[in-house]
């Protein structure tokens, strides 16, 4: 089993890269050492009234320095996610990682699908996988990253309302008019878009991974809140239930249900 | 911790090797958490509810936070109790920790499954989970009624080969009724005090955070409650009280040991410090030791 580490990790940098959205990044030598993409932390408010972890999802990592980046959007006032954005150089907080199974490696003609928040883990995806990419990427009315993703593959972009040249309309959209076929299909995004990702899978007949969400207190598949549906009767949890912090949070798209 | 004091304690004529034990559901069966904390140096693993035949809980979301802690409605998901002793328990056996089993069921007949199933096993007690509030039997949960709560625990008796632990609610109006009731039955412990039932509202969206709309709260919120009905129930019965409740610090346990708790669990703060028993472990002893302490027995029924 891959090792976890409950480290205290020291803010080397944090910037606001769109609105309420956040970049930071953290000195956790032991994480960034064994991170592999599409694997998330729990990061723990300072907030005495806020105990649990914040799943975010790992969008980058270096090994060399020891750091890993961290990218969220601020869900309100009085939440950890506002507290995370007002930490300084120095900093310090706790965090355990890395945690789920993370993105299998994988080649071919290969489509990288995100949605909103869930593009963020697939940076440190785009830039793993080797060989030839199409990167999608769907927003409501910001658009942000597209440089960094810019770097690893072809763009393709949606967007709600059309702004700056995108597509308008949703990815999935967007990437029936393109109309090319992809052999491995990678997504995060919304449950809306997961779904409509599946079917276009299936479609190309494309073998296609999923990484989903769930509201979750640990983190390391003890509580079992973040199940999700499977098809078949999970080895471990020997009912219809995947725990998406420890199976998954990256699922093949047959093996689970919305 | 330190060597030159005494942390052991004795439940039922078992020995622990200290107060400190996971309360059930927050810890699994330690599999998950052997990577943060030694399970060789914890009192004992309580661990997740188990039924005769596997559950699929409720469903989701299961959690939400609250001020100081959160609401569950896991709805008791578990692999059943054959999975259980195959897998969970012979892990939980390569430890030198004492194993408390929760059993869970929906009628009398499934709890004494699983209680037959767990005889001969290397369990050494087991806790009877009559209190969950995401899972229920008609409109109350067994644990409420001190007549069927005598009743279940008088038939688990007959039959357990291990001593048994009846978990109580703090959702009834007088939790002494129900200790008594237990008492009477037999039990050889009583544990308290399970989550309290709550619910939130998401005003903007106007829906119940959680998909079972009820959950139970846990936490340091909790732990106030938990103190006093630790300290009612204290008062109330002669069989020992494992006390837990918002079990954050050395002092929190302390302070249900003072009340009348002989072991305290520790949970939900697992969740959010996965080395948090062992952290409990060490605050205890420097308590111990800044009010020269040498017995941690002492601790038990303390108040004045």
């Amino acid at each position: 089993m891959a090792e976890q580490f409950y480290e205290t990790a020291k803010v080397i940098s944090k910037e606001i890269i769109a609105k309420d959205i956040y970049k930071l990044v953290l000195k956790a030598d032991k994480i960034a050492n064994s991170a592999k993409a599409g694997q998330f932390v729990l990061v723990y408010p300072h907030l005495s009234d806020k105990k649990l972890g914040r799943p975010i999802s790992i969008c980058d990592w270096d090994k060399d320095n020891g750091t890993i980046t961290l990218c969220y959007r601020v869900t309100g006032e009085n939440t950890g996610t506002r507290e995370f954005s007002s930490y300084c150089e120095n900093d310090e907080v706790r965090i355990l990682g890395p945690l789920g199974n993370g993105f299998p490696m994988a080649d071919g003609n290969i489509l990288i699908i995100g949605g909103g928040l869930g593009i963020f883990p697939l940076l440190g995806l785009s830039k793993t996988l080797t060989g030839k990419k199409t990167i999608a990427l769907g927003f409501r009315e910001e658009i942000f990253l597209m440089r960094d993703f810019n770097e690893y593959g072809d763009l393709i972009v949606a967007t709600e309302t059309g702004i700056t040249d995108s597509f308008k309309g949703n990815i999935v959209q967007a990437l029936r008019e393109e109309g090319n076929r992809y052999e491995v299909i990678y997504a995060c995004g919304p449950t809306p878009m997961l779904k409509a990702v599946k079917e276009f899978a299936a479609e190309q007949s494309a073998i296609c991974y999923l990484s989903l969400e769930e509201r979750m207190a640990c983190g390391i598949g003890a509580c079992l809140a973040c199940v999700c549906k499977s098809k078949e009767i999970d080895g471990h949890t020997n009912v219809k239930n995947k725990r998406v912090c420890k199976e998954g949070p990256v699922f093949e798209a047959h093996e689970i249900e919305f | 911790m330190n060597k030159k004091i005494d942390t052991k304690i004795n439940i039922a004529g078992i020995e622990f090797k200290n107060p400190i034990m996971t309360a059930s559901g927050t810890f699994g069966s330690g599999m998950e958490y052997a990577d943060f904390v030694d399970l060789n140096e914890l009192g004992a693993v309580i661990t997740k509810g188990v039924s005769a035949i596997p559950w699929e809980g409720n469903p989701t979301p299961r959690v939400a936070e609250t001020p100081s802690g959160m609401l569950n409605a896991i709805g008791l998901q578990n692999p059943g109790v054959e999975v259980f002793i195959n897998r969970d328990l012979e892990f939980l056996k390569q430890f030198d920790v004492r194993i408390i089993v929760n059993v869970c069921g929906k009628t009398i007949e499934d709890y004494l499954k699983v209680v037959r199933a767990l005889a001969g096993t290397g369990a050494d007690m087991l806790e009877i989970n009559i209190s969950c509030p995401n899972v229920k039997a008609g409109a109350l949960s067994f644990g409420q009624e001190p007549k069927v709560v005598e009743e279940i625990t008088k038939k688990i008796k007959k039959e357990a080969k291990q001593p048994v632990i009846m978990k109580l609610t703090p959702n009834v109006t007088d939790i002494r009724e129900i200790a008594k009731a237990a008492e009477a039955g037999g039990a050889d412990a009583i544990s308290l005090i399970n989550t309290i039932t709550g619910m939130k509202i998401d005003i903007w969206k106007r829906k119940f955070a959680l998909a079972n709309k009820t959950g139970g709260l846990s936490g340091p919120a909790i732990h106030p409650v938990a103190v006093r009905m630790v300290y009612d129930c204290a008062r109330t019965v002669k069989i020992p009280i494992i006390g837990m409740g918002g079990v954050e610090s050395g002092e929190d346990a302390i302070e249900l040991m003072l009340a009348g708790a002989t072991a305290v669990a520790v949970g939900t703060s697992n969740f959010y410090r996965p080395d948090n028993a062992i952290r409990v472990l060490d605050e205890m002893a420097e308590v111990m030791e800044k009010q020269e302490v040498s017995d941690i027995k002492e601790f038990i029924n303390g108040v004045s």
